[in-house]
């Protein structure tokens, strides 16, 4: 089979004769992109939750100096994570550990730990921040019923945090997607690894990327609608139904206490 | 048992950093009572309460509880407050939850109890402020004073002993006012302890059995209603009172 001598044909030809490597591409690059959010948010929110633990002078020393301990680490690891490339990242933590500790990580796991461990840096930001715009009445609203600082975390700041950094994760989740593609530097087989292979095969990297192109925006513009759908879920209904079987007993606004005061006047 | 005294506060200090907001308060309270801090804004009021609940922490004194100081650092603050329960000015519902969840999560995850129990106990409160029709309300779908009503109601559910109304009404519309003005009297006559912070000087007057004038930082003034409101001693309560009562 010969090449196709205008644009269209060549495409649909090595989609045709190269399909398969691009799914496989682009799988690749969904899942790592994927686990590594899912990853980075478990490693962001643990961090971001031991960074805004209130220390108070009452705490006996030892929980505050495990405390601040924590929080210098999580300090460095955050700073030294956002501050360098990923590419960077991806050569120093995949050569660096089999150079150092003589730990060969397979190409894979190197791959789903370095988005795991960028994200997590870039979401301990992002809860921190999700976490100081709540309204502190919230806590103390759970504090003053006998909520724990923790129970508090768990039952209502978290829940509404969560909903707040929505935007964020999804952000990060985009970012993901097409970031993946810088790791093709450790040589793993992902949608801009696989494309570079099928340019070269014939020389049509023209072609192979313009495919490319429409994969990474169809899959960035599929994950941003579904998360956008998920969060309009997650906001409940705009309405509520009263709790009563005569519609018209209680409306907004009609429920009248008897005042003990008008008794009186009268 | 009715003269026992259930809260007592000896010589309580608060400042922060240089500013003496509160200044050796002395002050206790019997099972029953229902007390009325009243004082112009800025006077401590507020920050009293908050020490009574310890959402601040007292600079000095001692608070007890059934004789117990609560300020020791070995008493377990989160138990304390599910018998002294607190209601906010700003209402501070839980905004991820429904009108039933708000009165629920409490007596699930803190007093452990199980979820029918929880139930039956809500809907008993929120029957009791009126809100019982809107249990499947979200918080931000409701007005300020059935939010108030919603969080005394949350309150309630705790079972407290004492209760710590925060300027329950100065949010609120006049006619809100009223509704939770209400359901505050109900809650008085039936032998609720209460502490207040109110700036509504009609129901201090009418509702409670004591009253407390703050300015400064310290208690003014402190006696029943009638007479502080008829017969104030000193000359700053008359000038306070004839401020509000013109007003």
């Amino acid at each position: 089979m010969s090449l196709p001598s205008d644009f269209l044909g060549r495409m649909l030809f090595i989609l045709h004769e190269y399909g398969p490597s691009f799914l496989r591409g682009a799988g690749k690059t969904m899942a790592i992109a994927i686990v590594g959010t899912l990853v980075g948010c478990i490693i962001g929110f643990a961090v971001g939750i031991v960074q805004t633990i209130p220390v108070s002078k009452n705490d006996s020393f030892a929980k505050r100096f495990l405390l601040k301990t924590v929080k210098i680490i999580s300090n460095i690891y955050v700073e030294i994570f956002r501050g360098t490339p990923m590419m960077v990242q991806a050569m120093f933590i995949f050569y660096g550990s089999s150079a150092l500790f003589n730990f060969n990580m397979s190409i894979v796991f190197a791959s789903y730990f370095i988005v795991s461990i960028n994200t997590g840096a870039y979401m301990a930001e992002t809860v921190r921040g999700g976490i100081l715009s709540i309204d502190p009445g919230q806590t103390e609203g759970a504090k003053a019923i006998g909520m724990t600082h923790f129970q508090t975390m768990i039952n209502v700041i978290m829940p509404q945090a969560i909903r707040n950094i929505m935007p964020q994760i999804g952000n990060n989740l985009i970012i993901n997607i097409k970031d993946t593609c810088v790791l093709s530097v450790i040589g793993v087989v992902e949608l801009f690894y696989a494309t570079k292979g099928v340019a070269g095969a014939y020389y049509t990297y023209f072609e192979a990327f313009t495919i490319t192109m429409i994969i990474y925006f169809i899959l960035t513009f599929t994950c941003s609608r579904i998360l956008r759908h998920w969060e309009k879920k997650m906001d409940g209904p705009d309405s509520y139904d009263l709790a009563t079987t005569d519609t018209l007993a209680y409306t907004s606004g009609m429920v009248r206490f008897p005042d003990p005061k008008e008794k009186e006047d009268r | 048992m009715a003269d026992e005294k259930v809260l007592e506060i000896h010589h309580l200090s608060k400042t922060f950093g240089t500013n003496v907001v509160l200044r050796d308060i002395d002050f206790s309270v019997r099972a029953g009572d229902v007390t009325c801090i009243i004082g112009a804004s800025g006077s401590g009021k507020s920050t009293l309460l908050r020490c009574i609940n310890l959402l601040e922490t007292p600079t000095t004194g001692e608070i007890l509880y059934h004789d117990v100081d609560i300020t020791d650092r070995k008493v377990s603050v989160p138990s304390y407050r599910t018998k002294v329960g607190m209601v906010f000015q700003n209402f501070n519902l839980f905004n991820n939850m429904t009108v039933l969840e708000n009165c629920m999560v409490g007596q699930i995850k803190v007093l452990k109890k199980d979820k029918e129990e929880a139930k039956k106990k809500a809907m008993m409160f929120l029957e009791k402020v009126g809100m019982a029709p809107y249990i499947n309300a979200k918080p931000r779908q409701l007005s300020g004073g059935q939010k108030q009503r919603v969080a005394i109601a949350r309150a309630l559910a705790m079972e407290p002993e004492i209760l710590l109304f925060d300027e329950p009404t100065s949010a609120l519309d006049p006619q809100m006012v009223g509704e939770v003005l209400a359901v505050m009297r109900t809650l008085a006559s039936e032998g609720l302890t209460m502490i207040i912070v109110t700036h509504e000087m009609a129901f201090a007057r009418d509702v409670s059995n004591r009253v407390v004038y703050m300015a400064g930082g310290v208690i003014e003034e402190e006696g029943n209603p009638a007479d502080i409101f008829g017969n104030p001693q000193k000359s700053s309560t008359k000038e306070f009172l004839n401020r509000f009562m013109q007003g």
